[in-house]
Formats: C-alpha cells, sequence, structure tokens
C-alpha cells in the first residue's frame, strides 16, 4: 500500500489513478482554502496598515488605523464593552441552561420525543424573524412580556428603548436559541454509560453526587465543544443587534457590537483598511480566548 | 442440547417481561408523583420555550392595533387572514418573491454542497494520494477560523469579480466546500468496509465508479443531513446576503424581512405574517426531516 509519504515516482501505477482522482477530488476544496480562506487572512492583515476606500487603491498607512481605534474612535470602546458584556454573560448563561435542558430532556418519561421535537422548534426560527418577534413581544408598553410582568404590580423595563435594559434583552434573545446547544449535550449525555450512574447509585450517591461526580466529567468534552463554539458565536453577534439597534446600535449605542462597528466602516463609510483592523483586532482577541480555554481544558476535560 | 437452548431462549425473557409487567402495574405512589412532577416541568419550561413561537404565529393573524392590546389577548379576534396576502403583494416588498429567492439561494447552496463535500469528503477518508494528511490537517485547523478575519478581502474579491448585486458570491463558493460538511463526510466514509472498493478495485472499476455507484449510495443518510442542515443554515443567512445585494426585489425573506422592518416600522401585523412566513418553510422541512435533524446533531456536535 502506498502510504502518504511516499514520493509521487515511488507510487504503483496501480495506485496512481487512485492518487489522481485524490487530488482530483479535493481540487474544488484546495482552490477555496487558498482563495477564501488563506489569502482572505493575509489581505485583512494587510488592510489593516493601509488606507482603502474601495475606489482608489489601497494606500499604506502604518499603524495609523491602530492608533486612530485606540485614540480616537468613540465607538471603540462601547463597541467593546457590549460585546464583552453579552459574550460574558450569554455564554455561562447560555451554557448551563442548555446542560438543564438537556438533563430535563434526558429523563425517562413518556412521550419524551414529543418534548425533544418542540425544544428544537426555535432554533428553526430565522434569526431575523426571532428577532422582530422579541420586539413585539418585549414592547415597553403594550408587549406581552411586560404586560405579563405588570400582572404582579411590577414596574417593567423598557427593554430596547433603554440603554440599559436593551442588552439583558438581547442575552434574553439569545438564550432563546440554545436548542443546538441543548442537542448537542443531550447527545452527550446518552452517551454516558448508565452502568456507571448505576454503580454509584449503588454506593449510595446522591442525584447531586451523580452529577458533579460522574456526568459531569464524562460530558466534559461536549461541554468544552459547547463552550468554545458558543464564545465564538456570541463575540460575532450581528443580526440580532443590527435588526433591533441598527448600525448606531441605538439606545444611545448600547446595542453596538464590535461586528456592527466593523460593519458600519466597512459597508456604510468604505473604510476597508480601518474596518480591517478592527476585524483582525476582533480575531487576536477570539483566537486568545479560545486559546486560554483550550489550555485551560487540560485540567478539567477528561479523555478517555 | 438444543432443546435446552430452545427453552432457555423462551424462559428468560418471559422472566424478564414478567419482572417488568411487575414493575409498570404497581408503581408505587412516590414513582407516579415523580413521573407528574416530570412532567409538570417539562410542559412549563415547554409552554415558556415556545411562547415566542406562539407570538409570532398568532400575531401575524392580528390587525395592527390588536398586537399591543392591553389585557393580553391570546387568541386573535377576529381573525386576520388578509394580513397574509396583503404582505404577499406589498408595495416594493414581494414577499412570494423572496420566498423564491430564499427557496432558491437555500437550494443552490445545499446543491453546491452536497456535490463538492462529497467529493472531498471521499477523498480524504478513502484515498491515497501525496500531501493529503497536511491538507486534512488545515482543513480541520480552518474550522477554528471566525469569519470575522476573511469577510474584507472576499468581498473586494467578489467586487472585483462584478459579481456585487448577483447571488454569484452567495453561491458559487458552496460548490468548491465547506471544512464542515467535508469534515463530517469524511468521517463518514471512514465507516465504510474497505473490501468493497478493494473488491470493485481488482474488478477493475475506475475509482469514479467506486465512489459513485459504490460509496455514495452507502452514506445516503450522511447526505441527507448535510442537505438539510446546509438549507436551514442558508435559509437563516442574513450577513450575506446583506453585503451582497441590492436590489430589493433579489432579496431573500430575512434580508426583505429587515427591509420592510426598517421602512414601514409601523405595519406589525404584515411584519409578523411576514416573519412567519420566513419561519414556515423550515418548519415544514422539519417535520419531514426530523431524525435527520436530530442524526445530524449528534453527528456534528460530538465529534466536531
Amino acid at each position: 500500500m502506498a502510504s502518504i509519504r511516499t514520493p509521487w515516482s515511488k507510487i504503483s501505477p496501480l495506485h496512481r489513478q487512485e492518487a489522481w482522482t485524490g487530488i482530483l477530488f479535493t481540487l474544488p476544496w484546495i482552490i477555496s482554502l487558498i482563495t477564501l480562506m488563506i489569502y482572505p487572512i493575509l489581505d485583512t492583515v494587510y488592510l489593516s496598515f493601509t488606507e482603502y476606500s474601495v475606489v482608489e487603491e489601497p494606500k499604506w498607512v502604518g499603524l495609523d488605523n491602530y492608533k486612530e481605534i485606540f485614540l480616537n474612535d468613540a465607538s471603540f470602546k462601547p463597541a467593546v464593552s457590549n460585546s464583552l458584556y453579552y459574550a460574558l454573560l450569554s455564554v455561562p448563561i447560555g451554557l448551563v441552561l442548555s446542560l438543564a435542558l438537556a438533563m430535563l430532556l434526558n429523563m425517562r418519561a413518556a412521550g419524551i420525543g414529543i418534548y425533544r421535537t418542540l425544544f428544537y422548534l426555535p432554533s428553526l426560527v430565522p434569526p431575523v424573524a426571532a428577532t422582530i418577534t422579541f420586539l413585539v413581544m418585549f414592547e415597553p408598553r403594550g408587549g406581552l412580556i411586560n404586560l405579563f410582568i405588570r400582572m404582579f404590580g411590577i414596574s417593567a423595563p423598557s427593554w430596547f428603548d433603554d440603554p440599559v435594559w436593551a442588552k439583558p434583552g438581547l442575552i434574553i434573545m439569545s438564550l432563546w436559541g440554545i436548542g443546538y446547544l441543548t442537542l448537542v449535550f443531550l447527545a452527550g449525555l446518552q452517551d454516558v454509560p448508565t452502568t456507571l450512574l448505576e454503580a454509584a447509585e449503588m454506593d449510595g450517591a446522591n442525584a447531586w453526587q451523580k452529577f458533579r461526580h460522574v456526568t459531569l466529567p464524562m460530558m466534559s468534552n461536549v461541554i468544552l465543544f459547547n463552550l468554545v463554539m458558543n464564545v465564538i458565536w456570541s463575540f460575532q453577534v450581528f443580526t440580532q443587534a443590527l435588526v433591533i439597534g441598527g448600525t448606531n446600535g441605538s439606545p444611545l449605542e448600547s446595542t453596538l457590537m464590535v461586528m456592527v462597528l466593523i460593519y458600519r466602516n466597512a459597508f456604510r463609510y468604505f473604510k476597508m483598511g480601518y474596518a480591517s483592523a478592527l476585524a483582525f483586532l476582533m480575531f487576536i482577541v477570539i483566537m486568545i480566548i479560545t486559546a486560554l480555554i483550550f489550555r485551560s481544558s487540560d485540567a478539567w476535560v477528561h479523555t478517555d | 442440547m438444543s432443546d435446552q437452548q430452545v427453552t432457555n431462549k423462551g424462559i428468560m425473557p418471559s422472566r424478564l417481561t414478567t419482572a417488568l409487567v411487575e414493575k409498570q402495574r404497581k408503581p408505587p405512589l412516590r414513582r407516579q408523583f415523580a413521573a407528574l412532577l416530570r412532567h409538570v416541568v417539562l410542559i412549563i419550561v415547554t409552554i415558556a420555550f415556545l411562547m415566542p413561537f406562539y407570538w409570532m404565529l398568532i400575531s401575524a393573524f392580528k390587525e395592527n392595533t390588536m398586537v399591543f392590546s392591553n389585557p393580553i389577548k391570546w387568541f386573535p379576534n377576529p381573525i386576520r387572514w388578509q394580513n397574509f396576502p396583503e404582505a404577499f403583494n406589498y408595495p416594493g416588498f414581494p414577499f412570494l418573491k423572496f420566498l423564491w429567492n430564499s427557496t432558491y439561494y437555500a437550494g443552490m447552496v445545499t446543491l453546491g454542497t452536497v456535490i463538492s463535500c462529497s467529493l472531498a469528503g471521499y477523498a480524504f477518508a478513502r484515498l491515497r494520494f501525496p500531501g493529503r494528511d497536511a491538507l486534512f490537517s488545515l482543513t480541520v485547523a480552518s474550522l477554528m477560523i471566525p469569519g470575522i478575519v476573511t469577510f474584507i478581502p472576499v468581498f473586494l474579491l467578489f467586487k472585483n469579480l462584478g459579481w456585487l448585486g448577483s447571488y454569484k458570491p452567495l453561491i458559487v463558493p458552496a460548490f468548491f466546500g465547506n471544512a464542515f460538511f467535508i469534515f463530517l463526510m469524511r468521517q463518514f466514509f471512514k465507516t465504510m468496509p474497505e473490501e468493497l472498493a478493494d473488491a470493485a478495485r481488482v474488478d477493475g472499476a475506475s475509482e469514479f465508479v467506486i465512489f459513485w455507484r459504490i460509496m455514495l449510495p452507502l452514506v445516503q443518510p450522511a447526505l441527507i443531513v448535510m442537505s438539510v442542515f446546509t438549507f436551514l443554515w442558508t435559509w437563516h443567512d442574513f450577513f450575506g446576503p446583506l453585503i451582497y445585494l441590492n436590489q430589493q426585489d433579489q432579496y431573500p425573506l430575512s434580508l426583505g424581512l429587515y427591509a420592510f422592518r426598517s421602512r414601514r416600522s409601523t405595519e406589525w401585523g404584515l411584519m409578523m405574517a411576514g416573519a412567519t412566513l420566513t419561519t414556515f418553510p423550515l418548519v415544514i422541512l422539519f417535520f419531514f426531516a426530523q431524525r435527520y435533524f436530530l442524526q445530524g446533531i449528534k453527528l456534528t456536535g460530538l465529534k466536531g
């Protein structure tokens, strides 16, 4: 058998057709990797050192874009803090809630399949449609949520009309979309061997101890996967923020996420160089956080 | 000897069945109560989760003034069916055209993804060619790259090709592959018996025939999983159409709904009809392909 490291000349004629077919089958993907992945990453870095308005050629400006971002851009700080606020709350709450839901759906109960189906329905709603639905439900005066809150005689917030409450509104909305995370957890839970749980029960473990010492360690690789995916998604949240706050992040830049700021610079102001610098910074931040999560995972993810 | 085996086989299950029946026939009160409690919890959580879904649907049948009515109107009265025909024919916002555009967009991307990813996935799993493992490592690594660091140069590339204002930048890349589904297909092809291909090879079948006639029919479930998810995610896509399309009658549903919300922000009844229309085809798809959804999540989540 020709191994992968065999030089071309030593591949037997019998396997040559196989090798050619392999190259042919992957050729479109190789082209895609180069033109839509590798080249764009390098070009983003290059463009971040230029001034580029699309109409004229890119002009090298050194670190000017980065200086501008940190020293003069009044929208940069709010965008970063909004994105951090959003990610730091929506990621952990979403993970805990989706794990809890998955455990609920993993129970033995009649008709559990129907519940699982119903739980996936919200994940089917396209982000724009979901956001508009939430705008209707969170409408300050006549929306369902506030009418419900007022039934208990509590004064209700103005949600997306109030700079303080707009982000919590966005986070609550993000929790509605945890169907995917939940089902990934559910699939993981079904792989936890019941013999282990039964053994723990024999030894007198209570429900919490079984969860803490059997389920959680067995699920740690799934938790890692969901955590990383959720972090990457949360830092790039765009559609929901744009539908609610537009490119200005109304009210008062409270929903201006970094991705919206990048979009505004690239496609409203056509400052491609500047937008590239912002995008590259954001990329570095996401990479650092992902790397930290992976590094810490040695301590808490059980691999066997 | 053989008689004994038969009787053994006959006795064993029946004993087990009796035990099970016994257990079910006389559940202790505590067990019944626990089962009831489970259902109560499940039902409450399900209702909370499905509320936005329900609210979107009933608001689509409400008059504008009824959408935010106090006290809460749990059912539209009168039912306003006209919201749908009005949305279909709204001047400047042809929702039926949007529906067709979404179908075309998601359908073409699905077609492209299925072709390119099954070819590349098969090559990575089954064909030996120089550089394969390095290329596959690169493919897996590219899964971790957030789109934020590539989208500006990719946009500029398509702009220079003169593709702006058309579906080309949205559809053509799908025919060149997608790291996530190539990975998925590779895992699938890996589990297929190698002997089949080898036997065909000895019989003189060409590599393409082996792929097309022997391997591809075997992974049909994976092809359906890939199609269903590609269709869903493309239907959800908002950012792509937002940056590449500029004629309103070209818009897919999500973008059309966004444009409608930006310019006709008080037409809540029609907006919710649009949101329902944007969601409904996916619900139908989900009910037909339900088991593939759940199976797909199991595969994509855990092995990613």
